[in-house]
């Protein structure tokens, strides 16, 4: 088959739309449908938008073997739209056509749930309304429905989950999002300043305010043609992997928490506070907020800094594995982790998960590897995978991820030492190239955040799309308690630890 | 057993002991002075500057009810605005979190306006109901951590519950969105009274960096008495924890 897409070169090199070649929908169905057939390829992004009478399509499918992005196109008559859907063939296309349907009306044929995802304010049909999502049901006089939410009964964020249950069997679960919507893409392409949108990119998921800030940051670097120096690239990746450590610590209190192992939980916490503190003491903020900036940084390392990380890092490390070695071999814990939640390598690879999700049942995926972004390009990471693909083995890739990353964090603070440079201020005033299009990738605690960004004549964003790791992931969650015992689904939940306010913009 | 001992050995105390007096890294971006000789262009610059529009281009005042706490302001004029590491910045009255120029004095609770029934009867327990509103899950996060090993607000009976039915006010995060509007109001009509409402984090305040999106309805914030502001982007459990032991009067410690 001949070949009917651009290749970018690699992560975030900017694209000229206009030589991506525009196929006949039924030559972009079969070659997705053929590229698709190699498990080393996932779509990262499938969006339209809007160009004079038609709506023209973008396809962004990321190929981890050799490390660049397949783009392909299509384009559409606004008036009525139709199409195959994608989603029997290739099920991870659910989740984009559904996003397509919800915000622009075209109509997949053949989409098994063509349902809204997020109801967001300038979707297609405003009679939609969060309370009547069409959810699946079930005649039965033996079966229930539970239904749990949007107000879940802890400090967290918002979401509805509807059980269909035998006894106490999971037979079916539906995730209803959407309720953390706050329309933070258009935000983003209606702020003309850019320190405005550097603050709204942080605030797309404030537990991963540096992934987020940092995908966003790349894009306005690739089409605003700055350069960064290494020293840089180095710090913010230290600020990543920070943000890693520390969310994955807690998340293993998490899962303590949820199997009743208390001395696991509030061990964890602490250690997690240790780690916060630490990036406020770099920041001033716990979260990372303000870090990350276009062109250069307010918050340089500094020598006292990089010891305190190293010193917090050698410490917290030491005790962490103290701990995990102690969590992951006791039998009561292990009873309630081991084959609960299972997600098949099979199941992960079709609805395209990604990141955690996907490594904890024996993908290799891993944007620090496989489409290498910042000081990653010259560092090379070693990916940690698991195989069971259970609530052991997603509790498991954490503990195996923080040793990771420390040595990670030890190994590019040291290099800072030797060869640091200065860095400069962050860039806000930026002249971005005129109708181009970059897509980023970063690989968060979660996994792979996609931007997606072109710009207009006068080198404006005029489109801006963000695909958070659990736009993916959330299908995961409702195949893994297919089949458990309700009372599973909190450890289940907590072992992905997906977000709500990243799928729902 | 032998084991956990040891963990416990070497996890040490990691309780804060003082609550209003642990001390935070010194860069922490919290109560603002602005002095008071800045000059009117200096003004006009980082009022442009500023991405939420928080500091007035007239008097110079920043609003901590606006301030998404990026700092720009005091890179662009060192010497005229910095943030100081000073965490008790929650108040009752709206007002009272725009900080004028050449005023360094702290920031309390204006004890005249909490209701009377306040203190006396949440002063030895006050169980809340957190509702996000669109919140980003930092301010959860950090609410969540008020209640954890480290800070132990449960220490005087201040927890989160399960169900508002339970609780005897709601803390809202997130600029409020259109989405949770119904969802809020059930949340708030499912609280007995009396009931308080604390608005946590900048994003509930004003909207934050959200203000003027499509995407939001902040029609119960606007229509509700507010018992307690607590700024910060995300808040730092130490300004929920400071400025909550003041609404119900823990005045020990």
């Amino acid at each position: 088959m001949n070949q009917h897409y651009s290749i970018t070169k690699n992560n975030t090199t900017p694209v000229d739309p206009g030589e991506i070649p525009v196929l006949e929908y039924g030559v972009f169905f079969d070659q997705v449908t053929e590229l698709m057939k190699d498990d080393a390829k996932h779509c990262i992004a499938y969006y339209c938008f809007p160009a004079g009478d038609n709506l023209n399509f973008h396809c962004c499918l990321a190929d981890d073997n050799n490390k660049n992005v397949l783009v392909l196109s299509h384009s559409l008559s606004n008036e009525k739209p139709a199409l195959k859907s994608l989603t029997p063939v290739c099920p991870q296309f659910h989740i984009f056509e559904r996003e397509i349907y919800e915000k622009y009306g075209v109509n997949f044929e053949g989409h098994p749930w063509l349902k809204p995802v997020r109801y967001p304010h300038d979707r297609a049909d405003k009679s939609t309304s969060m309370d009547d999502y069409p959810f699946y049901q079930i005649d039965s006089e033996e079966l229930h429905e539970v239904g749990v939410g949007p107000v879940h009964a802890g400090v967290i964020e918002p979401g509805h989950f509807r059980f269909i249950c035998n006894g106490e069997k999971v037979l079916h679960l539906e995730i209803q999002l959407g309720y953390q919507h706050r329309g933070i893409e258009k935000l983003i392409t209606d702020k003309r300043n850019q320190l405005q949108r550097c603050i709204a990119s942080e605030s797309i998921a404030g537990d991963t305010s540096v992934g987020h800030a940092l995908a966003h940051v790349q894009i306005v670097e690739s089409l605003g043609d700055i350069e960064v120096t290494g020293t840089l690239r180095a710090e913010r990746c230290i600020a990543l992997e920070l943000e890693r450590i520390a969310v994955h610590i807690g998340d293993t209190a998490a899962l303590c928490g949820d199997v009743a192992y208390q001395l696991g939980q509030v061990v964890c916490e602490a250690l997690r506070t240790t780690i916060i503190n630490t990036t406020q003491l770099w920041c001033g903020n716990r979260f990372g907020k303000g870090l990350v900036r276009p062109g250069g940084s307010n918050f340089p390392l500094f020598e006292d800094i990089a010891d305190e990380i190293l010193k917090t890092l050698a410490d917290s490390g030491k005790r962490f594995a103290e701990i995990t070695e102690r969590i992951y071999s006791l039998s009561t814990v292990l009873a309630r982790y081991e084959d609960i939640g299972i997600v098949t390598r099979q199941q992960a690879l079709s609805i395209g998960a990604v990141g955690m999700a996907a490594r904890s049942c024996g993908i290799m995926r891993d944007t620090r590897r496989t489409h290498p972004f910042q000081y990653y390009k010259e560092y090379h990471v070693e990916p940690v995978i698991q195989n069971k693909g259970d609530v052991l083995a997603r509790g498991m890739l954490r503990a195996l991820e923080v040793k990771e990353s420390i040595r990670i964090v030890t190994d590019l603070v040291n290099y800072w030492k030797q060869s640091h440079t200065q860095v400069n201020k962050p860039i806000y005033e930026l002249k971005l190239k005129p109708e181009r299009m970059a897509i980023s990738m970063v690989e968060g605690w979660r996994g792979e955040i996609v931007h997606t960004a072109f710009t207009g004549k006068n080198g404006d964003i005029a489109f801006y799309r963000i695909a958070d790791p659990s736009l993916h992931n959330w299908m995961a969650l409702a195949l893994a308690v297919r089949n458990q015992e309700i009372s599973d689904f909190p450890l289940c939940n907590k072992s992905f630890n997906l977000s709500y306010c990243g799928n729902d913009l | 057993m032998l084991k956990e001992v040891n963990i416990l050995r070497s996890h040490g105390s990691q309780y804060v002991k003082n609550l209003r007096i642990q001390p935070v890294s010194g860069i922490f971006r919290g109560r603002p002075v602005i002095s008071g000789d800045i000059a009117g262009d200096e003004i006009k610059l980082v009022s442009n500057l500023c991405p939420v529009k928080a500091i007035s281009s007239g008097t110079g005042a920043i609003d901590l009810g606006r301030c998404v706490f990026c700092g720009e302001c005091a890179f662009a004029l060192p010497g005229k605005i910095r943030f100081k590491n000073d965490y008790r910045i929650a108040v009752n009255r709206r007002e009272d979190l725009v900080i004028n120029p050449g005023l360094d004095i702290p920031l309390r609770l204006n004890d005249g306006e909490i209701r009377k029934e306040i203190k006396k009867l949440f002063r030895g327990a006050l169980k809340l109901r957190q509702v996000s509103a669109g919140g980003d899950n930092s301010c959860e996060m950090e609410l969540a951590a008020t209640g954890n090993v480290n800070f132990d607000f449960g220490r005087y009976g201040v927890e989160f519950t399960a169900s508002p039915r339970h609780s005897d006010g709601i803390v809202i995060t997130g600029p409020g969105g259109e989405n949770m509007a119904e969802a809020l109001q059930i949340t708030w009509n499912a609280t007995p009274v009396p009931k308080i409402i604390i608005l946590a984090g900048t994003d509930a305040i004003s909207g934050g960096i959200f203000e003027g999106s499509s995407a939001l309805n902040r029609h119960f914030i606007d229509n509700h008495h507010i018992d307690l502001y607590v700024p910060g982007n995300p808040l730092h459990p130490l300004t929920f924890i400071n400025g909550v032991m003041d609404l119900i009067g823990i005045y020990s410690k």
